[in-house]
């Protein structure tokens, strides 16, 4: 699949760590971090820290000069990792978009005057074409902008894009007729019809996608922004409230002394979700970059999100659940010949015949039939290709004359030998048609030896992916044109939950109408001009890069490989991102519990030496405990950059699993890691002696 | 824990189970307009009122046209209670003479009754006039009840609709949940109470002879009340006798069987169910605790009805029982083992077949450790508030548990309606966590939990939350809010910090020690109660209309399911994680502080 021809980028790039870093203090700029309270409010108390650090060189401190200074030393440094994380992922996407707009060099374009080759060429460069100009592209031009070709048939290098290396084709008329910017024309000519005015072709919206710099906030991130927000709103109230409360309790106990603003900060940086509020953006910006991997151009962070919502898949049939083309599937022999004879001369007038139909007629004689492949040249014998006038191929070889081709071919031919069509034949041949399969009829001089059968073949290994939709409460619909009965057999055969037979656009549309109104969010993929409707009613649409203009504009994602099943992937891309989200949230807040258990026993040791007994993981000192706590709440950020950017593992099980497993790792997990690393990093500063 | 403990808890959880179904359908029966058999005596009445009152009740109302009747019902009744307690003097059926109340204390009762908090400033047979108890005080309890009831099935249509713009008519819920559930409910209460000896009497006080004088050595005082100082400096000691004593009266049966059934817990005499005219029996216990728990629990299968799928009601009820169940275990185990400085008296504190044991002070003989301690659980969880027991006098571990099961939100239960209303919130949050987890838009029934659903469901937590924390900071660092405290050292904030916990959750339920009836307690806790009531109720209702408006999304095998075990003990670990961490640093400093000093 896809995913091996992709280049993978090393999760810490030299160039973009380098580059992180100076962003990650520039990022420090309180008007940035105000776009993210939870970060927000742990720079406020960094600031704060660092004025009570300024205030004991006065000699006037709350406590000592050496504890204020590393506390807010590690605040800050909580601060730079969020930044960091940030910037690493979005170094990522600019790496990728640095790599795009080196192919966009300005270029000198031929504009034509018009839509003909042999208008007059006039030489301009490619910023100021304009959308309906016509221009020229010749072998060995980079296609001067994204286009319709209008005329001539060219190959086509778009590896710029997509990073595949094979050339594709591309022609006027039909569905492979758009161009993209940039790419290049290896052989022939094309007149192309430029259908983006500078600044919004395809290639700048790509940039600007991956770059982020259009990133807005998607709706599921929202929600969590203001469940955080109320958290740290929360944790607000209890820290601040928390001073008067101890100076109550001084006075009551009657010793010990109120509880340090210091510690108070640090309480308050420990108790917010800083862990998910810190990797918040770097998980969505990560998740649009996951797709940029996976080739898949994703039009908004809305359409990404919505991926792992959806319930309802509609999938062609032809290209995605089966192979392009149509391939031999059985032998059927006339009345008296034998079936070895039959495949014998269906593989003999097929050897040199290369299209996929010929090649799958030989493949077919040799597995079922155990008929090795034999050379043509040895044989001596005589290809006859296929011709528009014959509408047969086949071979002479020493005298017998093998022929292939449709019914009323052959029928015609057989009778010009003096032969008759047989009526067993005849009706083999109806009943191939009647399946939706396509038959061929093989005849060796006036005899007709019987009959194959080109039908659909289902991709291998695409039962198993249906299977693991239904799994994920996926429903599968396949969509062809073929009449009911055929499509229910290659449905049942390929695994989806249902059809749609007979379908055209009309029949598309009010299919996934209809399952909106039941309030299901359907996904699509589709490349002519007649899907263009539906994609744009789709919730999730993939246009295929090899498909039309208007495809691509309808969809809110654009598939550069133009592989039909990228949407399983997409979808996993989509629900990995959310479960990023939710996990680290679930991470973040059940670490808060350790950190209580550090902290509280400390701050109030003085008042109530009793409540030392909270002091569960023995930490050595009131000192060391606040700053043990501080530094792993720093630490956590940075070890989950590569889990932020990486995402969750995904695997295609029910909700119920998913959530058993997850809340496992990251709830009682959460509950338990900070118990651990706040009693390391306890004992690694008290054996330095920092503290 | 003694055998007898645990026996007394099964009897109780399990009656209260069995009950809540059948009630709970009946609830629903209601709620969705349909036919139920009292309807034939009560149907002719129902319709009446709706004609005098220019009503309705097939009119349909949004979301902002459901909280503008609920706050100007709420308003009303608010006037009319504060001017009831006001105007008393003058007014009839007050047999004791008592005076007008004085402004402040009728301002916090009037919002304390119409919130279903009743937190009570005052002592009943001391202060209310039997007028200003009947048509004020029961009255709220009835329609404050309903009110929160209504409130909660709103929220439920809201998810049960289909791109609906209406959510129900307040007036319709309002008549039919006090007409259908909580009239027939009390008459059978009341009869109940009163087979047991609790007292239902329009005469005054009695004065009686007491059968056995009390004669006991109190401190001398001079005229102006002051102590006598003999020539040592020590006060004088003088023998009194006490002959006679006063009985109070009044129409107390028929109040206390909706402040139990209500979740108000407001009662008649001062100090509520420990009174043996409130609550004189063990039988009379049992049904008035049962009753505490009654319509909570068998809400959550009104909910599971109404939204047509039981395992969802069934869910809910399982993620309250756990944690009701293990709070109550470990408070009543708290108890039982004793009190070290009753201890160290030399006092008994081993049970046997003639005492109960454990820590007793505060505690009513005829009920013991278990009865007092479930009463505790169950008046804490379901913001009722009506006590049979001190808690004050508990241990600090004891009295932990109670103010812990207060500060979790009242969602454990919680008041008639407004429990399970809380409690939907935290299921959507938890939803909203746990949905993400699963890689899908998180959805709670069918309805896609959004935005605009967080904004209100993390602003109800905020509100109640900052209620209780700014309220306890103004308490603590200010001389009239110190003032009120009467024990020392970490004891003393508990007492602060119960009571704004107990206001702001309309709780109702105070640790005694506290003297509530100044000013500032009034006011401040007033204040509390009153936005911890409506700032919670409002955006409920916006979500119910939002919820409302969207579609319903099928189930898939992708779907979180809500009604497994799982999810229940995610629910419980998001209620447990929120309230521990935002109340953990306070509580350290209150009855985790007190209870390590006492060394066990």
């Amino acid at each position: 699949m896809s995913r091996k021809s992709r280049k993978q980028r090393a999760l810490f790039d030299p160039i973009i760590v380098r580059r992180a870093l100076w962003e990650s203090v520039r990022k420090l700029n309180p008007l940035y971090q105000i776009k993210n309270p939870v970060m927000f409010v742990v720079e406020v108390g960094s600031i704060l820290t660092t004025c009570l650090f300024l205030q004991t060189l006065s000699g006037r401190g709350e406590a000592a000069p050496g504890f204020i200074f590393q506390i807010a030393v590690w605040l800050w440094i909580t601060v730079l990792f969020a930044n960091f994380a940030e910037s690493m992922a979005e170094g990522r996407g600019k790496a990728q978009a640095a790599a795009l707009r080196s192919s966009r060099q300005d270029i000198e374009a031929k504009l034509l005057a018009g839509p003909d080759r042999k208008s007059k060429i006039s030489y301009v460069p490619s910023a100021q074409l304009k959308r309906g100009d016509f221009v020229l592209v010749e072998a060995g031009n980079t296609v001067p902008g994204d286009g319709e070709v209008v005329e001539g048939v060219a190959s086509v290098n778009e590896s710029a894009i997509t990073g595949e290396s094979a050339p594709v084709i591309r022609e006027s008329g039909g569905d492979r007729s758009a161009v993209t910017g940039g790419t290049q024309v290896l052989s022939d000519w094309l007149v192309v019809r430029i259908t983006a005015n500078p600044g919004e072709t395809f290639l700048d919206k790509m940039i600007s996608m991956v770059e982020g710099a259009k990133r807005q906030k998607t709706p599921n991130e929202i929600s969590l922004d203001i469940l955080l927000a109320g958290l740290t709103i929360i944790f607000l109230l209890v820290t601040v409230t928390l001073l008067p409360f101890s100076i109550f309790s001084v006075r009551a106990a009657g010793q010990g002394s109120p509880v340090t603003v210091t510690v108070l900060v640090a309480l308050l940086v420990c108790l917010i979700p800083t862990t998910i509020g810190g990797l918040l953006s770097a998980i969505g910006i990560a998740g649009m970059d996951r797709m940029i991997q996976a080739n898949v151009i994703a039009m908004s962070g809305r359409a990404v999100e919505a991926a792992g919502d959806v319930d309802v898949l509609l999938l062609d049939k032809t290209g995605t659940i089966t192979l392009g083309n149509r391939q031999a599937t059985a032998f059927l022999p006339a009345a008296g010949v034998d079936i070895g004879a039959l495949a014998d001369a269906a593989q003999l007038a097929s050897l040199a015949d290369e299209t996929p139909e010929g090649r799958s007629i030989v493949v077919l004689a040799k597995e079922k039939h155990n008929l090795r492949e034999r050379d043509i040249e040895s044989l001596g014998a005589v290809f006859v290709p296929f011709s528009a006038q014959t509408r047969m191929s086949g071979v002479d070889l020493g005298g017998r004359e093998i022929r292939k081709g449709a019914a009323d071919a052959v029928a015609k031919y057989i009778t010009a030998q003096g032969g008759g069509f047989p009526d067993d034949v005849r009706s083999l041949v109806d009943n191939i048609a009647r399946e939706g399969a396509t038959p061929l009829v093989v005849a060796e001089g006036p005899r007709v030896l019987g009959a194959i059968r080109l039908g659909d073949v289902v991709k291998g290994g695409i039962r198993e992916r249906f299977a693991e939709m239904r799994n994920m409460g996926i429903k599968t619909i396949m969509i062809t044109g073929d009449n009911p009965l055929t499509a229910a057999a290659i449905a049942a055969e390929a695994g989806v939950d249902d059809f749609l037979a007979e379908a055209t656009p009309e029949t598309k549309l009010k299919l996934i109408r209809e399952h909106q109104a039941g309030g299901r969010l359907v996904a699509m993929t589709g490349d002519g001009t007649n899907d263009a409707p539906a994609l744009a009613q789709a919730d999730v649409a993939v246009a295929m890069n090899t498909g039309t203009q208007a495809a691509k504009e309808a969809g809110n994602l654009v598939d550069l490989d133009s592989n039909p099943t990228k949407l399983i992937e997409i979808v996993e891309i989509g629900k990995q991102l959310l479960m990023t989200r939710g996990t680290l949230t679930t991470f973040s807040i059940a670490n808060d519990v350790a950190k209580y258990f550090a902290i509280l026993p400390a701050a109030f040791l003085s008042i109530y030496p009793a409540l030392g007994a909270l002091n569960v993981m023995r930490l050595a000192t009131p000192q060391s405990a606040v700053l043990s706590a501080v530094i792993f709440n720093a630490l956590i950020i940075i070890f989950l950059v590569p889990l932020a950017l990486r995402g969750v593992t995904y695997r295609p099980l029910g909700a119920e699993a998913v959530l058993r497993k997850n809340a496992l790792i990251y709830g009682v997990g959460g509950l338990i890691v900070p118990f651990i690393g706040i009693k390391l990093i306890d004992m690694i500063i008290t054996a330095i002696g920092i503290v | 824990m003694t055998a007898n403990d645990i026996f007394q808890m099964v009897i109780y959880f399990g009656a209260l189970l069995l009950l809540a179904k059948p009630l709970g359908i009946y609830m629903a029966r209601i709620y969705e307009g349909e036919q139920v058999p009292p309807a034939r005596i009560l149907g002719p009445l129902e319709r009446a009122f709706y004609r005098i009152c220019g009503i309705h009740p097939d009119e349909e109302m949004d979301w902002r046209q459901y909280a503008a009747a609920v706050i100007i019902f709420s308003a009303a009744g608010m006037i009319v209670l504060y001017l009831l307690q006001r105007l008393q003097g003058g007014l009839p059926l007050n047999p004791q003479r008592f005076p007008g109340v004085p402004p402040d204390l009728a301002f916090n009762t009037a919002v304390s009754f119409v919130t279903n908090t009743d937190w009570q400033d005052y002592g009943g047979e001391t202060t209310m006039s039997y007028l200003t108890q009947m048509a004020g005080l029961a009255v709220q309890n009835f329609v404050s009840a309903a009110a929160g009831m209504a409130v909660l099935v709103a929220l439920i249509r809201g998810f049960k609709r289909n791109s609906a713009g209406t959510i129900g008519n307040f007036w319709a819920d309002l008549t039919r949940g006090v007409l259908y559930i909580l009239i027939p409910l009390s008459v059978v209460y009341s009869l109940l109470l009163v087979s047991q000896g609790v007292v239902q009497s329009y005469s005054g006080y009695k004065r009686v002879e007491l059968s056995q004088p009390v004669i006991y050595d109190a401190v001398k005082l001079d005229g102006k009340g002051g102590p006598v100082s003999s020539p040592d400096g020590s006060p004088l000691r003088e023998k009194t006798g006490v002959k006679e004593q006063i009985i109070p009266l009044g129409p107390a049966a028929s109040q206390i069987a909706i402040k139990q059934l209500g979740t108000n817990g407001g009662g008649f005499f001062n100090v509520n169910s420990a009174h043996p005219f409130e609550n004189p029996t063990p039988l009379s216990n049992f049904f008035e605790v049962l009753a505490v728990l009654l319509i909570p629990a068998a809400l959550c299968a009104t909910f599971g009805k109404m939204v047509g799928d039981m395992r969802q009601g069934r869910a809910l009820l399982a993620a309250m029982l756990l944690v009701l169940v293990t709070m109550t275990a470990l408070c009543t185990w708290s108890e039982q083992r004793g009190n070290p400085r009753l201890a160290a008296l030399g006092v008994n504190q081993t049970a046997g077949s003639l005492q109960a044991g454990g820590n007793m002070e505060g505690k009513e003989a005829r009920f013991g450790i278990v009865n007092s301690t479930i009463w505790a659980a169950a008046t804490t969880a379901a913001s009722n508030g009506s006590v049979n027991s001190m808690h004050d006098s508990y241990t600090p571990l004891g009295g932990l548990f109670p103010l812990l099961l207060i500060q979790l939100g009242e969602i454990i239960f919680g008041g008639v309606g407004s429990g399970l209303y809380g409690m939907l919130l935290f299921a959507v949050i938890t939803v909203f966590v746990a949905g993400l987890m699963v890689g899908r838009t998180p959805e709670y029934l069918g309805k896609k939990i959004e935005m605009f659903e967080m904004k209100m469901a993390a602003l109800v937590i905020l509100i109640v939350n900052a209620l209780v924390k700014v309220g306890t900071a103004i308490g603590v660092s200010t001389a009239a809010g110190v003032a009120g405290i009467s024990n020392p050292g970490p004891h003393g904030f508990s007492e602060i910090l119960y009571a704004f916990s107990s206001a702001a959750n309309n709780n109702g339920s105070a640790f005694a020690g506290l003297n509530g009836n100044t000013v500032f307690y009034n006011t401040a806790l007033g204040i509390a109660m009153f936005f911890g009531r409506f700032w919670v109720i409002i955006p409920v209702l916006a979500i119910a209309g939002s919820l409302a408006k969207k579609k319903q999304v099928p189930p898939s095998l992708g779907t979180l399911p809500t009604h497994t075990p799982l999810f229940v003990a995610f629910l419980v670990g998001v209620i447990l994680i929120v309230g521990a961490l935002s109340f953990m640093p306070s509580l350290a400093l209150g009855p985790i502080a007190e209870q390590l000093m006492t060394g066990r």
